[in-house]
């Protein structure tokens, strides 16, 4: 017996495991300017390439000169489509059935797109060389707008044969892409026919783009002596480039080891292969020598994946108390010049099919149809799962809708439909089961923080000395109860170009008791470093702070689909969860060896083995892990090592109740975000320091999405908000203080409950955000305003209403 | 081709002598030819302040400096601010209050707010939001950075006022 | 992302400046702090093949307030403006300016000089100096003369300012105890939707001195004479800040971009003046 043996909540304690605020590991290096990003990387002989770039949205590539720029000093080579196409290499497949070209062949079809490729000594040489390359372009009539671009007779997609089905079915017109259906058409056709109330409304999502601080790159590095191709890069899932990148060049795949350093910020912007890398690695191929590419900050707005830009047509009903019976969407979906879509094989539309959000509606259809026109190529999941922000923004923009038809108070319409705890698992109309949810306790948790009787009052009164002349300053106040749909996904129905998104984790115990994991994720600043260890801390025993986790490095990481759409911590959060039970299960035959019991009277206890009613007699999980490499133990092999792979049964349904409470000046357009209080339902909450951290920045980039941040276009589709000037990122200045909360609804089908929660704070707070706007503006007849609602926007809408008289 | 310029300067204590073309901006020498890869390059329009350094007293944006400019400077980066041996308050109170994510503005953010400090000992909250408004973060929020700086200042105000 | 090769030059006298100026002529340009030309040189949008830098010219870096006049050397940097305490007395509408202009970094490099003398109209200091009557120095191998920026503004970069001159200093006389600098902008760096800069004075009750520019409202800062003479003389009750608007609107003549329509700026344009006055008449 052991006096000094400290109790069971401080030995949980100095775990930090799940539920710890453990600080950050990662943070030691970047805190001392010690992170290794790409651009970071340097090689001996390291070459840089850059792209010549049309300046055209649509245009034919008559000719290519490259005489002048090959006599610039340092200038190496130039690389066109025809150079690239003995390799096949001047298309490469998207992730969503289409080709796209990796250099211009015979034409381009948006601004910015990638027309040659200089390979020089240094940047400063490429810069040159770029300048010098000479391209003679014929233009081409411009189509920028979605449903004029499903009428017109301009052909933007000369490769594709307009009467064969494209990767998605049957094409309509030869600017159109694919239909994708969801639910009952004709039952919900019915139910809107018949219902007492049907609002309706074209909600629209705009483009925007991820826009994360550093931009895409990579070092390609052929190794001629040896065969191996080494790929360095901002890839949010280097095993899938891996594969490509085999499947496209022709090199195996054991002989491409591909690399994700730290990336700074991903966000859904890499995700997918773009240009750059095949060029690059082409480039080092041809040379011999490692090459480097990093993108310009325009070219990354301008020409990398964008986001949303979804028109959705909706129409919802009710009986006139209020109760939704029906929800019929379509959408106009604007892909660019090519479908670059990230999203699962089987859904061209991502989870769109989700929008019934988090209310109990019966019948619903959703049709969408996908468009080429002369823009970037595209879309992403930024910040999101797969469209699942334009769900959310639809839903809950068109309860706003129906409220107003209703003439009720937006919360309680929001209340009465909610679906009931007791319902779930809930089967939506669209096709998904809702793992689990207490929604009306979130609600009334929210609308209590922010004394919402109270705002509600105090709005009449500003209305009231608003139409007095006593003020300019409206009050809206934004509401959301979202939910949404992370951790694709199910093998059966959820793959990446063929490869199912399982996740993984492999485990191995050293003898002195601390331990390496690796995972088929990749952190771009969400903190797995930290968290993952926490998860195996509990599960396992170890104190966090003895393991390392390690992502990134396909020669040693397990295969895994990366890190978006908030899918670590179901999948892969999951899979290391079920690695370290396995750990367990041995040690547990460990222990029982050693103790001299039988495996079924040993019970885990915290970070040990106990004999069962004999506490005293225990063995340490450091004990066990120094006997695995000591002992020889009849029927169990040495080592303490584990591997999961894990295919998620389902995708978990994180939910919350956003409240924004805004102030605006009729006069100026100007807001001011007085109040924000998020209430996030993630499950399991591993560490609530990272999940606050996690809330804050995607509010913010929600504030930036629905306040300013647009990639737009004008009718030459030429880009207009191609750099930080005017591309909206809030300053610390523009960006509120925000107010967090939760609830705990854990998901019955993971095993440790978890849901995660990166991407929620963009999915309910653009809503909030814009629902906040279109709330100042409903005394005075508003319904529907698109966003962004930056300045002029905002003005607008009061001009329009006549506020300016 | 331009005649280059025979360039002195000093980075984070360390006396540097090289010759560079007159077009190579600051942040280059520091990453390229010096390694000092702390300071990132996050756009080419001087908004991000990614590339934030201290150059003799002032804070500035590296990729708005040509190499010219700074001959003769006293350049401070990250890297000189502390390490492993001896941490900057900011750098403890950054990981003490979780003021990074991914971990690419921090370098710039850490440097402008040891200089904002410097401007003022004791900011509030508005004081820190305006003082930083030239560093851009698209994982933060910004609302731990403000903590962490707040943090920073009350220890290093404690700690001067032990040391009186 | 990197400019075109060029050559520098950083003399450490005037004469030497303008010796290189007159050489090269628009081949050659002067940068003081650089944040204006740099970011343009890197984005290839201004070819420069000779670059002068004038931070080791003497004498162009001093503020001085003596009695009623106020001179700041071209060099002089918004950081610096912001700081000083002399200016911050004699000229508080110079240090209000200052703080809404870019971020700490680039006021810490950028200077007046070169916010003046560029002809950039969406600069915050031009329409400043008109408010202020200010007079810039304009030193050139002809030697020394003073063009008042009310004169001074041609076109969007065009100024009276021929190649081979050097603006060395601004300078004006503080009078007026009403200012405000009053400026509509998307978010903290950005340049304005819609500013205005008004100085006035009070005697017995009524407006004795205005004066009144609109900054990025047309392809030059305006000063608008028009809208200074509607306050003179009145209480600056509503009627009269109207006039004052509609006579500030008249002159101005704003384009469409990404901050939005001409009829959106129109009215901001005349919300920002409104509360310019009313806070700059508060102070008087």
């Amino acid at each position: 017996m052991n006096d000094m043996t400290p109790d069971r909540e401080e030995r949980k304690s100095s775990l930090k495991g799940m539920g710890s605020s453990r600080k950050r590991v990662e943070d030691a290096r970047f805190t001392q300017g010690k992170g290794n990003y790409v651009d970071d990387i340097k090689l001996d002989g390291m070459l840089s390439g850059d792209f010549v770039r049309s300046p055209y949205a649509h245009a034919r590539v008559v000719d290519i000169n490259t005489e002048a720029a090959l006599k610039v000093p340092g200038v190496l080579a130039v690389l066109t489509a025809k150079d690239l196409e003995p390799l096949g290499l001047h298309w490469m497949p998207t992730l969503a059935g289409d080709k796209q070209m990796v250099l211009a062949d015979g034409k381009v079809l948006f601004q910015g797109q990638e027309v040659a490729f200089v390979i020089a000594k240094d940047r400063f040489a490429a810069a040159d060389g770029i300048e010098a390359v000479e391209v003679e372009y014929e233009e081409l009539p411009v189509l920028t707008d979605p449903f004029e671009a499903l009428k017109s007779d301009v052909v933007l997609r000369e490769d594709l044969d307009p009467t064969a089905d494209g990767a998605h079915g049957p094409r309509k017109h030869h600017n159109h892409i694919f239909t994708w259906e969801a639910g009952e058409k004709d039952a919900t056709e019915q139910v809107l026919a018949e219902a007492d109330v049907v609002a309706e409304e074209m909600i629209y999502y705009h483009r925007t783009h991820p826009c994360p601080l550093e931009t895409c790159g990579c070092v390609a590095s052929m190794d001629k002596v040896n065969g191996k191709l080494t790929l360095w890069g901002t890839f949010q899932a280097p095993h899938a480039i891996r594969t490509v990148v085999s499947l496209i060049s022709g090199i195996e795949e054991h002989n491409i080891r591909v690399i994700s350093p730290d990336i700074g910020g991903g966000f859904g912007n890499k995700v997918g292969a773009y240009a750059g890398y095949v060029c690059s690695v082409v480039a080092s191929i041809v040379t011999g020598q490692p090459v480097k590419w990093i993108e310009d900050r325009m070219d990354n707005l301008m020409t990398t994946a964008f986001a949303r830009d979804y028109w959705m047509q909706g129409k919802i009903s009710a009986t006139k108390d209020g109760k939704i019976t029906g929800l019929w969407c379509h959408t106009t979906a604007d892909h660019g010049g090519f479908d670059a879509c990230a999203d699962p094989t089987k859904f061209p539309a991502g989870f769109m099919n989700i929008c019934t959000g988090s209310y109990d509606i019966p019948t619903a259809y959703l049709a969408v149809d996908g468009v080429y026109t002369n823009k970037a190529p595209g879309g992403v999941a930024y910040r999101c799962s797969f469209r699942v922000t334009e769900a959310a923004y639809f839903i809950e923009r068109m309860v706003e809708v129906l409220a107003i038809e209703l003439n009720m108070d937006a919360a309680e319409l929001r209340r009465i439909n909610f679906i009931k705890k007791d319902q779930f698992p809930y089967n939506s109309a669209l096709g998904w089961e809702y793992d689990s949810g207490d929604y009306h306790t979130a609600w009334d948790k929210a609308l209590k923080a922010v004394n919402y009787d109270d705002l509600r009052k105090e709005q009449s009164a500003r209305v009231a000395a608003f139409q007095r002349g006593e003020t300019r300053k409206l009050l809206g106040i934004g509401l959301t109860h979202f939910t949404e749909i992370v951790g694709a996904g199910p093998v059966k129905n959820c793959d990446i170009l063929g490869l199912g998104m399982f996740d993984s984790c492999e485990i191995r115990i050293h003898p002195t008791g601390s331990a390496i994991a690796r995972l088929g994720t990749i952190s771009q600043g969400q903190g797995h470093a930290t968290t993952f260890a926490q998860i195996l801390a509990t599960e396992i025993g170890l104190p966090a702070d003895s393991i390392t986790i390690e992502e990134g490095d396909t020669d040693t990481a397990p295969y895994g689909l990366g890190t978006y759409g908030s899918r670590s911590t179901p999948v892969a959060g999951a899979a290391t969860a079920m690695a370290g039970r396995k750990i367990r299960a041995k040690a547990q035959m460990i222990a029982a060896y050693l103790l001299e019991v039988h495996d079924d009277d040993v019970e885990f206890d915290v970070d040990r083995f106990v004999v069962k009613g004999a506490p005293e007699r225990f063995k340490t999980m450091k004990d066990i892990a120094f006997a695995s490499y000591n002992q020889a133990i009849p029927g169990l092999e040495p080592g303490l090592e584990a591997v999961s792979y894990y295919d998620p049964p389902n995708m978990t349904y994180p939910f919350g109740a956003y409240i924004c409470v805004m102030e605006l000046d009729v006069d100026t357009g100007e807001h001011e975000i007085r109040q924000f209080y998020a209430l996030d339902d993630c499950g399991t909450r591993i560490n609530p320091m990272i999940i606050e951290g996690q809330v804050h920045g995607g509010l913010t980039e929600a504030l930036a999405i629905a306040m300013g941040q647009e990639i737009a276009y004008d009718e030459m589709g030429n880009v207009k908000t191609g750099t930080l000037m005017d591309f909206f990122l809030p300053t610390a200045w523009e960006t509120p203080h925000y107010t967090t909360d939760h609830t705990t609804t854990p998901s019955p089908h993971h095993p440790i409950g978890a849901k995660g929660v990166g991407e929620s704070p963009n999915v309910g707070g653009v809503p909030a955000f814009s629902n906040a706007v279109h709330d100042a503006f409903r005394a005075f007849g508003l319904r529907q305003a698109h966003m962004p609602h930056d300045h002029w926007r905002v003005w607008k809408i009061a001009n329009d209403l006549g506020l300016h008289g | 081709m331009t005649d280059k310029l025979h360039i002195k300067l000093t980075v984070n204590g360390q006396e540097e002598e090289f010759l560079a073309e007159p077009r190579e901006l600051l942040i280059y020498t520091l990453r390229e030819r010096l390694n000092i890869t702390g300071p990132h390059i996050g756009c080419e329009t001087s908004h991000c302040g990614a590339c934030t350094i201290t150059m003799d007293g002032k804070s500035v944006k590296a990729c708005t400096v040509f190499i010219g400019q700074a001959n003769g400077a006293d350049v401070t980066t990250i890297e000189g601010m502390g390490g492993p041996d001896a941490l900057h308050p900011l750098q403890s109170a950054f990981k003490e209050h979780h003021g990074l994510q991914c971990g690419y503005c921090t370098p710039g953010m850490i440097t402008r707010a040891a200089k904002l400090l410097e401007e003022n000992p004791s900011p509030t909250e508005e004081d820190i939001r305006f003082g930083m408004s030239g560093n851009l973060c698209r994982c933060t929020g910004y609302q731990n950075i403000v903590k962490s700086i707040l943090a920073a200042a009350a220890e290093m105000n404690a700690a001067k006022e032990a040391a009186e | 992302m990197i400019p075109a090769p060029f050559s520098y030059h950083r003399p450490s006298a005037l004469t030497d400046a303008i010796a290189i100026l007159s050489k090269h002529g628009d081949d050659a340009r002067v940068m003081a702090g650089g944040h204006s030309l740099i970011p343009m040189m890197k984005l290839r949008m201004a070819d420069i093949p000779h670059l002068i830098d004038l931070q080791d010219i003497p004498n162009l870096s001093d503020i001085s307030v003596e009695g009623s006049r106020v001179r700041m050397g071209a060099m002089v940097t918004q950081a610096q403006v912001i700081a000083d305490q002399g200016l911050a007395h004699a000229a508080p509408l110079l240090k209000e300016a200052a703080l809404q202009i870019a971020d700490p970094q680039v006021r810490y490099m950028g200077t007046v000089g070169g916010n003046v003398a560029n002809g950039d109209p969406a600069n915050d200091m031009p329409g400043l100096m008109q408010c202020l009557d200010a007079s810039f120095t304009l030193v050139g191998p002809n030697g020394t003369r003073a063009v008042n920026a009310r004169a001074f503004y041609e076109a969007a970069y065009m100024t009276a300012r021929e190649d081979e001159e050097v603006l060395t200093e601004i300078s004006f006389d503080a009078h007026a105890a009403g200012y405000a600098y009053e400026k509509q902008k998307r978010k903290i760096g950005d340049y304005a939707t819609a500013a205005s800069a008004v100085l006035l004075s009070k005697d017995g009750g009524r407006c004795s001195s205005a004066s009144i520019a609109m900054t990025n409202l047309s392809d030059t800062p305006i000063f608008s004479e028009a809208a200074s003479a509607a306050l003179i003389g009145t209480q600056l009750d509503d009627a009269a800040i109207k006039q004052a608007v509609t006579a500030a609107l008249g002159d101005i003549d704003p384009t469409e971009d990404n901050r939005g329509p001409v009829a959106f700026k129109m009215h901001v344009a005349g919300v920002i003046l409104t509360r310019a006055i009313q806070r700059a008449w508060s102070r008087a």
